[in-house]
């Protein structure tokens, strides 16, 4: 059976995303074939505003590559614009002779940037804003000029002006009204958005009309209306965009500002559909990915022959995208006669909230400075929600509503799972938490890879990440009492750990005998922690149970995803030698190591080591002295130390020689989740000390301890426990702190949230105002330390059975 | 040509552990169950090519080390929402020695 044949004119955001619908439906339906006027294959035109700003690469804004489009079958001519479409012969002709037939037509051309054709508009160095070439060439001006024009006070002309100033060059935005982006902002917002951009050094002519482009074959100024003049050696235009609709309407198109297309997304002729920006539809062009996008998925569904689904047209929302600034404005915000508007404004704060109702319903929201809340109003919005039960609270945000909020702190756990959190890709955060859940994501990359969130403009970056934290975390720490640990029982952590106690269960079998485990070997969840539990409680009795253990403690090296592994021997307080550093190098020429990283942790990474040379490496390692820098393991990580008194003139303690005595003592200890630490010699804290679990800052007087720093996924500074006068209380506090977190922290719960959970007051109570119980704790922690501080490198490089089996248990070679 | 391959006896394998069996056409994961049963599969996860031999093991399931899918270790099948399958291929054991059937390889 010989396919239809469908071609796609315009290789750019909506046609491409209209491919992908299509193919996800009725992957074998169509030949496909695209034209694009562009040498590249489909990238995200988003970003071109962070690749001018230098924020990111080329590379890292392409969708899909040529390879995709082969996978596909997709023929893709490249670099081809089509100049006509012959509607009787069916077929479409490119400016090179290029022809190719259609069974359907997508017409998907987009717009151009509008050039105003004020006199020396020709120029060189009069650019638009819109493709890959105009942003190669900015930059390249940028490298030979300094004075650039942006004309044009818009979302796009912003853009531009920030980018342009990031790459050095003097920037003026010439803008035709006295506010900046009057179709998205109110006055009052807008005047903040420019005091802000000219702190950042931004130069603004406000209310001038451009009259004529100066210069003789390339452009040296601006003449305004007022007969003021500007140099400039760069002018970008951002005053507007023009469908693009030559095509269609020389082919005879019912065409109006946009190419006029129906619910279903067909044209005039109904073989031939459009969508993005050259469509208009019910009399509305759009300039944003978010209808585009659902025009997409409408139009795939027709092409499909599935001929389900209207588009209705969109509300939209903005945000820009100039790092550091927030702001998002959506729905109609200027208010009319039976409208009202909520006001919050912060001026000290550089906070500005405006919120337009009409019938109690939300019509329109202006943000800035804090847009956390941007997407629920944007919801409110949509839905038509009746707020007069909420009104008081509105501008306060979602968190403030009912008890679920954890004082605005956390957006993403109030938020109803319908609300939309990507605009760009119409994904809700009901789909995340689906994707989390069930797909078991990790990563920011993952989510998106799932489900294309904040994988188009990135603006919704922050909040996907809070979702994902939330959602990750929930199952990892700060799980109820009530909570089970896990599908294998109903018993939660603390009732598991509180029975190995007070029935001095040693063995995992023993646990799940006692506890009626559901399943007979529990599973990857509650192996780890029932193997935590016991070695914390019975150091000296429990037997560790490595096929409980997740790959990376097993293996005692970090697995990557190929398969390899990392190995990170210890550096003491982050101290070298030429010796050691001479036996790295040694080492990874012998085992052919392909990286070599200095990781954040003050050390050295060797990456993609083959585990069956696992123990060889560590026997060369251990030789020159280098032991196991549990880089891998819920456990004691690194001590990092800055230079301190013995080197830097502001040093007021050793905190280097500290750091390493801290180390020497802490490593090799088991903890419910990972441990760090670091010392720093002085208040100006180059060591970070108050993002980890332990904090040390030395002062004059002797030294500052925090705890329950966090620099990862949700950053949190430590709290201040107590000041200490001699090494000797410092390294006791550290002791009898990791003891105390080890004995009575869930599994899998770091410092941060557990301190969150049982107050800062309650582990005073037991260290600091507690002398005796601190010395406990600390004893206990020492004796630990005893059966637990061996090399695990050494113990298995020196059992030949244990080391044995890090090898295939036999190689097929005929096979 | 005989299928059934002799690959080392049934110590060698931990309980609820694994071992590898290397052929030119890639790697074969052995496990051990809690039962003494054994199970070989493609080292490979459906999902995005994790080494399943690193996995927890389970009753019959291994969690893969990489994004944690669970794989039926009889079936080669991903558990349910995941979708996906790698190739299993025939186990016995014999006085205490593991063979293994590469016909299918
Ligand atoms: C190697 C290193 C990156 C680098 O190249 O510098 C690294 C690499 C990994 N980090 Fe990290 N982290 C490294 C420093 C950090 C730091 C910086 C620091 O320690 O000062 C942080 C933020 C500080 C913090 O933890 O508070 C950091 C926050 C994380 C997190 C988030 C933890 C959190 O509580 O939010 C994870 C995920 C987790 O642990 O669940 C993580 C997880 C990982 C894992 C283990 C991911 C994994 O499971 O495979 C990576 C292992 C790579 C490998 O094979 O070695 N890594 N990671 C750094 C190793 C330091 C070392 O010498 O041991
Ligand atoms: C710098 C910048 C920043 C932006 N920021 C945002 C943002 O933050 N949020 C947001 O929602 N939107 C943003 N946009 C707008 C968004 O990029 C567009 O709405 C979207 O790309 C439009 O998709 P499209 O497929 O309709 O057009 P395009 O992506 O422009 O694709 C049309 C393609 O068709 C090609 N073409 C045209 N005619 C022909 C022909 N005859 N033959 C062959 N090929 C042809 C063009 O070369 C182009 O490659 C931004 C745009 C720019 C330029
Ligand atoms: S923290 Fe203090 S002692 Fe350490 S390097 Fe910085 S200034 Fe010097
Ligand atoms: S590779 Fe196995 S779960 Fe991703």
């Amino acid at each position: 059976m010989s396919k239809d044949k469908l071609v796609l004119v315009g290789n750019g955001m909506a046609g491409v995303r209209t491919l992908e619908e299509l193919l996800k439906l009725a992957p074998d339906k169509y030949d496909i074939t695209v034209f694009g006027d562009e040498p590249y294959g489909n990238y995200n035109r988003i970003l071109l505003s962070p690749v001018l700003s230098g924020e990111k690469t080329i590379d890292q804004i392409m969708l899909n590559d040529l390879e995709w489009y082969e996978q596909n079958g997709i023929t893709l001519h490249r670099g081809k614009k089509v100049v006509r479409i012959d509607r009787t012969r069916r077929c479409v002709i490119a400016e090179d002779g290029t022809t190719a037939e259609y069974d359907r037509l997508l017409l998907a051309t987009g717009s151009s940037p509008f050039i105003i054709p004020v006199p020396g508009h020709h120029m060189e160095g009069v650019l638009g804003f819109r493709d890959i070439g105009d942003v190669d060439s900015m930059l390249a001006i940028s490298k030979q000029y300094r004075r650039a024009a942006v004309i044009g006070g818009g979302l796009l002309g912003l853009e531009a002006a920030n980018g342009l100033l990031q790459q050095g060059m003097d920037v003026t935005v010439v803008h035709l009204l006295d506010t900046l982006m009057e179709r998205q902002l109110d006055k009052t917002a807008a005047s903040m958005l420019q005091r802000t951009l000219e702190e950042r050094g931004l130069k603004f002519k406000m209310e001038a009309e451009t009259e004529a482009i100066l210069g003789e074959q390339r452009v040296e100024g601006l003449r305004f209306k007022d007969g003021s003049q500007l140099e400039a050696d760069l002018v970008v235009m951002a005053v507007g965009i023009r469908p693009n609709i030559e095509l269609a309407r020389e082919a005879g198109l019912h065409c109006e500002r946009g190419i006029v297309v129906n619910d279903t997304l067909q044209t005039f002729d109904p073989r031939i559909y459009a969508v993005g920006e050259c469509v208009q539809h019910r009399g509305v062009t759009y300039g944003l990915v978010a209808p585009l996008f659902e025009q997409a998925r409408v139009c795939a569904n027709h092409l499909a022959e599935y001929g389900i689904g209207h588009y209705e047209g969109s509300v939209t929302s903005t945000k820009l995208k100039v790092t550091g600034i927030d702001l998002f404005s959506a729905g109609d915000f200027t208010g009319g006669e039976d409208t009202e508007a909520i006001v919050m404004h912060d001026a000290s704060a550089g906070i500005y909230k405006k919120i337009v109702l009409k019938d109690n319903r939300v019509e329109g929201a202006v943000l800035y400075g804090d847009t956390v809340d941007g997407a629920w109003y944007f919801q409110l919005l949509r839905d038509g929600t009746d707020i007069s039960e909420i009104r008081d609270q509105l501008l306060f945000g979602q968190a403030h509503l009912g008890d679920s909020g954890h004082g605005g702190e956390n957006a993403a756990a109030s938020l109803p799972d319908d609300a939309e959190v990507c605009g760009c890709n119409g994904v809700t955060k009901g789909d995340i938490v689906k994707a989390i859940v069930e797909k078991g994501l990790f990563t920011l990359d993952e989510v998106r890879a799932h489900t294309k969130a904040s994988a188009s403009c990135g603006s919704c970056t922050g909040l996907v990440e809070q979702i994902l934290a939330d959602t990750v975390g929930g199952d990892y720490s700060a799980a109820p009492q009530t909570q089970p640990m896990c599908g294998c029982t109903d018993y939660s952590h603390d009732d598991v750990r509180n029975t190995i106690r007070q029935d001095h269960l040693t063995t995992i079998r023993a646990v799940m005998k006692t506890l009626d485990w559901r399943t007979p070997d529990g599973c990857s969840s509650c192996r780890p922690a029932l193997n935590y539990y016991l070695l914390a409680a019975w150091p000296e009795e429990a037997q560790d149970d490595p096929q409980s253990r997740f790959i990376n403690e097993r293996a005692h090296a970090n697995i990557q995803k190929d398969g390899t592994y990392s190995v990170v021997p210890r550096m003491w307080g982050g101290v070298t030698s030429p010796a050691e550093l001479r036996a790295i190098a040694d080492i990874a020429e012998q085992f052919e190591v392909p990286l070599l990283k200095v990781t954040g942790g003050q050390r050295i990474d060797m990456f993609g080591i083959k585990k069956e040379d696992l123990p060889a490496v560590w026997s060369e390692l251990n030789k020159a002295g280098m032991v196991s820098g549990h880089a891998y393991g819920k456990s004691l990580r690194t001590v990092k130390t800055c230079v301190g008194s013995e080197w830097c003139r502001f040093g007021t303690q050793d905190s280097t020689g500290l750091g390493i005595k801290i180390e020497k003592m802490t490593w090799g200890s088991w903890t419910p989740h990972k441990f760090k630490i670091a010392v720093s010699g002085c208040p100006r804290n180059c060591a970070e000390a108050t993002i980890k679990d332990l904090g040390v800052v030395c002062v004059d007087s002797g030294y500052e301890l925090h705890i329950g720093g966090n620099g990862g996924v949700k950053v949190r500074a430590a709290d201040p426990l107590c000041k200490v006068a001699t090494e000797e209380e410092a390294l006791e506090y550290c002791g009898a702190f990791l003891q105390l977190y080890r004995e009575e922290a869930r599994y899998l719960e770091r410092t941060a949230p557990w301190l969150e959970r049982v107050g800062l007051a309650w582990i005073k109570e037991n260290l600091v105002e507690d002398e005796a119980r601190r010395k406990a704790l600390y004893q206990r922690f020492l004796q630990a330390q005893k059966i637990a501080q061996k090399d695990p490198w050494a113990q298995i490089a020196g059992d030949r059975q244990e080391s044995g089996r890090f090898a295939p248990i036999k190689i097929v070679t005929d096979a | 040509m005989s299928e059934w391959v002799e690959v080392g006896s049934l110590e060698q394998i931990p309980r609820l552990g694994s071992r590898i069996v290397q052929t030119g056409k890639g790697d074969i994961a052995l496990f051990r169950t809690s039962r003494d049963e054994i199970f070989a599969v493609r080292d490979a996860c459906p999902h995005k090519q994790g080494p399943l031999s690193q996995g927890i093991v389970h009753g019959n399931v291994v969690t893969c080390p990489l994004h944690s899918w669970e794989i039926d270790l009889s079936s080669g099948e991903a558990l349910p929402p995941d979708e996906g399958c790698t190739n299993t291929f025939a186990t016995r054991v014999e006085k205490g020695v593991v063979l293994i059937n590469l016909a299918s390889l």
